[in-house]
């Protein structure tokens, strides 16, 4: 118990540290509003990410749906903190794109999760197209032109609190029984039943929890660009939170921290490029795909227990 | 003794093809039964059957646990589980990329409530649960020799040991009845001499019942106290080991006839 607590308080003065140097190099100047920029869009990329490989890395189901729910929780926002505009509304807007997004969830999850890879990767796509459809022809939500002088509420320590509370609400979920039983769904689903584990159920548990996660990304991006579109939502959305899964490596948070980071910079880097941007950006993924198929730390995890463990054994064997 | 699985004419199509016919069986408490029979005979169609992989098309499998009696014919395989009867594979189907100890807290996942809030962020609670948990799956482990792998992938585990984790992965679900698939498959007689024993320490240490599909007859007739024979998805014969080996019918099935 006393361990957990240890391990559990080096996490939180990691994440505090963080704050605080990303802060201080904002208030020494070395931070400029375009590095901000481009800190809230690699924040925003990883709590999508970490959501999709919920889905994809543990659940073991492709989903190529997720800018779907990333819009419900952008649109919530749009819409409630214009009418509203106080820090209030805009936390009570993320959670009303919360439960919309949870129950567009279950109605796409339960006739969808029954099918298996391709088949699933096309099922969500579509669903994820006619929330994006619905959006483009309804009057609330301003139609294809989208919606503009969203109210700011969202700058980086928000976007950088719900980074940590979303990966929190992650890890610990895929470190518990529900993510063991999660796994063994992907592993195998007839042995998994015959150990009592309801598959569709969690199956669903991951879907919802990872939708949950990415309209809460949709709310950071609409408060903090304070424009959206619905072709911001489209199908290369979804492609590129999972270009961010797969290049890290799908089965692993921390490369998925890594790869946002990576991506983030040479996006960032490239732009000096001009068109040659995309090309490099092209030819950068393909060789990591053909160095690293597995992506680039696999299924790998950083743990501080085991980097606690490793120490120990360490003076073990030196005294 | 009582009746612990009573099943009646169950049946099974295929479209077309009747994998299992009019099969009626009895299980009672603390008995090892084996099933066997020619390849293709349906054993494992009706195991499928049993532990609800695949529906019946007719006829009834009814349990009678100490709680009370309860149909199973068109439950789904979770609830048949969690109502206590456990399956090995006969093409191991472990959760390969996990660990040894991983295997085995998957399998008690529906024996513990733990709440989504105390999850996620982690009361005091959680910790106690998992703390129980492991300590279980350790002990489980301990029984079988496992305890020194429990950090190691199930797939990178030697093949008879591969079979040993898939039978505590089963008894983790703490079942009344245990159904394995042909678990000498692949072994030689040194590995099956020592799963005889492990079977039998197994039935003696849970209480619990077996039913068992084999092809090795040495096995069968040294474990079994009762046989039912399957042939083309009907029961030809069931008895004591004695009464099957002396059984024409079923040597006819297994060796064929006399040609005049």
């Amino acid at each position: 118990m006393k361990a957990n607590f240890k391990y559990n308080l080096i996490w939180l003065i990691v994440m505090i540290a963080g704050f605080y140097l990303i802060n201080t190099l904002i208030l020494v100047g070395v931070i400029d509003s375009f590095i901000a920029n481009m800190l809230v869009t690699i924040g925003i990329n990883i709590i999508l990410a970490t959501g999709l490989n919920l889905i994809i890395g543990f659940a073991g189901q492709f989903s190529l749906g997720h800018a779907g729910f990333m819009a419900i929780g952008a649109y919530a926002t749009a819409i409630v903190t214009q009418t509203a505009s106080s820090p209030v509304g805009f936390y009570a807007s993320i959670f009303i794109g919360i439960i919309v997004s949870i129950i567009a969830a279950l109605i796409v999850g339960i006739p969808t999760l029954r099918l298996r890879g391709d088949y699933l990767a096309i099922a969500t796509m579509g669903a994820s197209e006619i929330i994006r459809i619905i959006i483009n022809n309804l009057k609330m939500t301003g139609g294809a032109a989208g919606m503009f002088n969203i109210p700011q509420f969202a700058d980086w320590p928000t976007v950088y609190i719900m980074v940590c509370l979303t990966t929190i609400i992650i890890v610990n979920f895929i470190h518990s029984r529900a993510g063991r039983a999660v796994k063994s769904v992907r592993e195998d689903e007839i042995a998994a039943e015959a150990m009592g584990i309801n598959i569709t159920k969690w199956k669903l548990a991951a879907f919802v929890l990872g939708a949950s996660t990415a309209a809460v990304a949709g709310s950071l991006h609409a408060s903090y660009l304070q424009t959206i579109a619905p072709n911001d939502f489209g199908i290369m959305e979804s492609i590129s939170i999972l270009i961010i899964v797969v290049l890290g490596g799908v089965g692993s948070i921390t490369g998925t921290f890594v790869a946002a980071v990576v991506l983030g910079v040479l996006d960032t880097v490239l732009q000096n490029f001009g068109a040659l941007r995309m090309v490099i950006y092209a030819i950068a993924l393909v060789m990591i795909m053909i160095f690293k198929p597995s992506g680039l730390l696999g299924t790998w995890e950083f743990s501080v227990k085991r980097l606690f463990s490793r120490s120990k054994r360490k003076e073990r064997v030196e005294s | 003794m009582r009746t612990l699985l009573k099943v009646d004419n169950v049946v099974k199509n295929f479209s077309g093809l009747t994998a299992v016919s009019n099969v009626s069986m009895h299980l009672d408490t603390n008995e090892l039964v084996a099933l066997i029979g020619p390849n293709g005979a349906g054993k494992t169609t009706l195991f499928n059957l049993l532990t609800g992989v695949i529906p019946v098309s007719s006829g009834s499998i009814v349990l009678n646990s100490d709680s009370g009696t309860y149909p199973l014919n068109g439950k789904p395989a979770y609830t048949i589980a969690k109502m206590g009867l456990s399956r090995t594979f006969q093409n191991i189907r472990l959760f390969k990329d996990l660990t040894v100890m991983e295997n085995v807290l998957i399998a008690m996942t529906s024996k513990v409530k733990e709440g989504f809030i105390p999850t996620i962020f982690r009361f005091p609670s959680y910790y106690k649960t998992e703390k129980q948990l492991a300590e279980k799956a350790k002990q489980l482990l301990e029984i079988f020799e496992l305890e020194n792998d429990t950090d190691v992938l199930a797939k990178n585990l030697p093949y008879g040991t591969q079979r040993k984790l898939e039978i505590v992965r089963a008894l983790a679900t703490e079942p009344q009845i245990l159904f394995l698939d042909e678990p000498a498959a692949g072994m030689n007689p040194e590995e099956t001499a020592e799963l005889t024993q492990l079977i039998i320490k197994v039935q003696r240490k849970f209480h619990i019942t077996i039913l068992l599909i084999e092809h090795d007859m040495s096995l069968v007739m040294n474990l079994a106290q009762r046989i039912y024979v399957l042939d083309h998805g009907s029961l030809l014969a069931k008895g004591t080991p004695a009464e099957i080996q002396s059984n024409p019918a079923v040597i006819k099935a297994y060796l064929g006839e006399e040609v005049d």
